[in-house]
């Protein structure tokens, strides 16, 4: 027993054992509590929905009160054309805007305040997205209820992560292959366009997807912006100049009404939207893994 | 030490000039980085800068090609003069300069796009109308690279090995058709089978261009330069550090028989 004090066996009883497994208990505890709303709201969403998992629901329209059949191949393709809307608008300005904050600015007082604005705009509810849009562009009766009122207000909501990621994408751009292209006698823009924003790429393509994963399940900015159809888009243009379903919404004013065939489409339209963002999310994976900084 | 039989010890002043420097002092914002440096570099020679850290070696050195006026605090007193121009005049344009003059950095920074690419880079900004493929085989093969890579020019220049990289930096920059090549410590993040490589391409670049190598390793200086700088550092009244240049000479000079103690000292390692 002598040499108790060198002996290097394990003592699962000692202590500091029993405080180690006691913690490592708890923090496992936590982990598992903290992933039963996800599961569960994928698998009851996913049981529920699959049921009505259909062609017709790809191709037909809504059924009306009181009827079944029929699908929600409408507010998919509305849900598809809001997020376009929103995507188009927001993509091009926010990535040019995070190029002058993190190209041409220098860090002066616009790019601040600007970076300020962005961080401000990311934690505003997207219920005042909707309200800024409806105020801006259906209130005033410049189109009305319509794809395009709900893809501005999509955009509003996009913007600030798009702007943030992008601008992040870019300050990891090292500044030794900033210099390198300067040091061949490139311009300023030759550097940006050619170089830096194309190793940037993959970030800013993870940046925007992940975007676009949040515009396709908001419904509080659709709801006075886009409104809800129960037919067909007319063609464009005019199509995205009137009221239009869009999943999010059509889940929002199914799942109340006290019709069966209803409620299942809302629970299809449910598992659709998830499967849209899980897509998304995955692609964001993909492309962030194609990192080059 | 090596004692290497192609360096030149004819006088400085007897040699065509590339780039005379008169007085100058360099700045950011209020510090003073640089104090009353004057010297003139040859045309088509090895001139290397040497001196202890903070001695303003390599800020001299992006001086050259006006790489410093990314900095925005930085500002420059007195003349660099390149053939004659003065290089900070207001009607000069630093991509000009910049095209003329190749700097290839301490870190190996090929851009983050195919070895081709790389390569074809500078020749597509400075609008190049000749055959790029053949501009791309003739800068590896100056770069002593195209055995290695000419199989897999498709590839990223990452996948290559830090000396590959190096050295494709460098065909980068002679892809560009400088005049000139200025080099930050090109070997320091390199093993030395690597330096050794860098360093006979330098000796065979020499014949098309003047380079001008900032390093901290002594005996490369020796190995690769015809005429060596040594600079140093003091501190100021204000505690910060400002650098000058001791001693310019041919290098077998500088490190066998300098004039003055300092430059002494540092070539036999005594400080530094």
């Amino acid at each position: 027993m002598e040499n108790q004090g060198l002996s290097l066996k394990k003592k699962p009883t000692s202590p500091r054992a029993l405080f180690d497994s006691f913690w490592t208990g708890v923090a496992s505890l936590c982990m598992i509590i903290t992933l039963i709303p996800l599961f569960a709201v994928l698998i009851f969403v996913g049981i529920q929905g699959f049921r009505q998992i259909n062609f017709d629901l790809f191709t037909q329209l809504p059924p009306p009160p009181g009827l079944s059949e029929g699908g929600i191949a409408n507010a998919i393709i509305g849900t598809l054309v809001t997020v376009a809307i929103g995507t188009i608008i927001s993509v091009p300005f926010g990535v040019l805007a995070a190029v002058y904050l993190s190209e041409f600015s220098g860090d002066n007082q616009v790019a601040k305040w600007v970076r300020f604005a962005t961080n401000v705009l990311s934690g505003v509810p997207s219920i005042i997205a909707g309200v800024f849009a409806y105020g801006l562009l259906v209130a005033t009766g410049i189109v009305g209820f319509s794809a395009v009122a709900g893809g501005v207000a999509l955009a509003v909501l996009m913007l600030p992560t798009i702007v943030r990621t992008t601008d992040e994408a870019l300050q990891i751009v090292p500044q030794d292959v900033r210099w390198a292209a300067f040091g061949v006698g490139a311009y300023n823009y030759q550097t940006v366009l050619k170089v830096v924003l194309p190793a940037a790429i993959p970030s800013i393509l993870t940046g925007v997807t992940l975007a676009v994963a949040r515009a396709a399940g908001e419904t509080a900015p659709l709801i006075f912006t886009a409104l809800y159809s129960n037919f067909w888009p007319s063609a464009p243009p005019k199509g995205l100049l009137e009221p239009i379903a869009t999943l999010s919404v059509l889940v929002y004013n199914y799942a109340i009404v006290p019709f069966k065939p209803q409620q299942e489409l809302a629970w299809a339209g449910s598992l659709i939207l998830v499967l849209l963002v899980l897509i998304t999310s995955v692609t964001a994976r993909i492309a962030t893994r194609q990192k080059t900084y | 030490m090596m004692e290497n039989m192609e360096q030149d010890t004819i006088p400085v002043e007897n040699l065509q000039t590339v780039f005379s420097l008169e007085h100058v002092d360099i700045y950011y914002g209020d510090y003073r980085a640089v104090r009353d440096v004057t010297f003139t570099i040859p045309k088509n020679k090895i001139t290397a800068f040497i001196g202890p850290s903070g001695c303003g070696k390599s800020t001299i050195l992006r001086c050259l090609n006006r790489l410093n006026d990314l900095i925005e605090i930085f500002h420059l007193d007195g003349k660099i003069n390149y053939h004659g121009q003065d290089l900070y005049a207001s009607d000069i344009d630093p991509i000009e300069v910049r095209k003329r003059i190749g700097m290839v950095f301490q870190k190996p920074n090929p851009f983050p796009k195919t070895i081709y690419d790389n390569i074809a880079y500078g020749a597509r900004v400075n609008n190049f109308k000749g055959d790029l493929d053949d501009l791309v085989e003739t800068s590896l093969r100056r770069a002593v690279l195209w055995d290695e890579v000419k199989d897999k020019l498709g590839e990223s220049g990452f996948s290559l090995s830090g000396g590959q990289q190096q050295r494709l930096c460098i065909a980068r920059t002679i892809a560009a058709q400088p005049e000139v090549v200025l080099m930050d410590e090109p070997c320091s993040a390199l093993d030395p089978i690597s330096t050794l490589k860098i360093e006979e391409l330098m000796h065979e670049l020499k014949e098309n261009y003047t380079i001008i190598i900032v390093t901290h390793n002594m005996q490369q200086a020796t190995r690769v330069a015809d005429y060596t700088a040594f600079f140093n550092a003091e501190a100021t009244d204000k505690g910060s550090k400002v650098g000058f240049l001791v001693e310019y000479d041919n290098t077998e000079t500088i490190f066998g028989n300098p004039r003055h103690q300092d430059t002494r000292d540092y070539v036999s390692g005594r400080f530094g």
